[in-house]
């Protein structure tokens, strides 16, 4: 499975829209994609999560270290379209604590 | 178990998609199956096979990495083996409990908490010639 990543300018973010899955062999795409993005410039980065069927302990890395990367240079990285098993890895991981989440992109607010 | 499968897989990350798809598969053969349990499962089994292929690689092993799936009347089984170097479980305590906040000061290291979440049983032998993980989930009865 690999990972599709759509990118898209929203309100002065950028959106990443991502599908399929989220683990060891796509993950660095991933974070290579964010890495890039705040290289250039664009600190403010929402994921879209609506197409993803799966992530783990490697994406939950993953999103932890574009949080801490988009922060540090002063903007934030942001969730919205999780899935039903993804908002509950969130809860169980406590990410869910300190990643801003929103169902989905027509809820989400600047 | 009374039924079961064995994949031998090579210890490269584009595997792991194809292990959590046999796994899955192989769960759903029982209806009494909870979907959640079989998600819960396909997380779990993903994390084992991830710290496998990264225990091979630390160790630049070439050897395969074997998962034994067996489905008896009132558990699922998986079991994880590989050849790699071998760790201390305990020694991953030390970086606290998952849902602390400042556990998420750590990019990494949540395969192991998480599998302990979200399997019934678990149960990590590891030594100098390789790791086995083994992950239970139970089978409700049927009604």
């Amino acid at each position: 499975m690999m990972l599709g990543i759509t990118q898209k300018n929203k309100d002065g973010w950028v959106v990443l829209e991502l599908s399929g899955e989220i683990d060891m062999a796509t993950g660095p795409q991933l974070r290579q994609t964010i890495v890039q993005r705040v290289q250039e410039g664009d600190i403010r980065i929402i994921l879209d999560l609506s197409g993803i069927d799966f992530v783990d302990s490697t994406g939950l890395g993953v999103l932890i270290g574009g949080l801490k990367r988009t922060r540090s240079h002063g903007g934030d990285l942001q969730c919205v379209g999780l899935t039903k098993p993804l908002k509950e890895m969130f809860k169980l991981t406590g990410l869910d604590a300190v990643l801003y989440t929103e169902d989905s992109k027509e809820d989400f607010h600047d | 178990m009374t039924k079961g499968i064995t994949l031998e897989i090579p210890a490269k990350a584009e595997y792991l998609s194809l292990v959590r798809a046999v796994v899955v598969s192989a769960a759903g053969l029982d209806p009494a199956v909870e979907d959640q349990r079989i998600e819960d499962l396909r997380l779990a089994v993903s994390e084992a096979t991830t710290n496998a292929i990264r225990a091979h690689a630390n160790l630049g092993s070439d050897e395969r990495i074997t998962i034994r799936c067996g489905l008896g009347d009132d558990r699922i089984e998986v079991e994880v083996q590989d050849r790699g170097p071998g760790f201390n479980p305990e020694k991953l305590k030390e970086l606290g409990s998952l849902n602390e906040p400042e556990r998420l000061q750590y990019e990494g290291g949540f395969g192991i908490p998480l599998m302990r979440v979200l399997a019934d049983e678990i149960q990590i032998d590891s030594a100098d010639e390789g790791t086995t993980v083994q992950l239970v989930v139970y089978i409700p009865p049927s009604s």
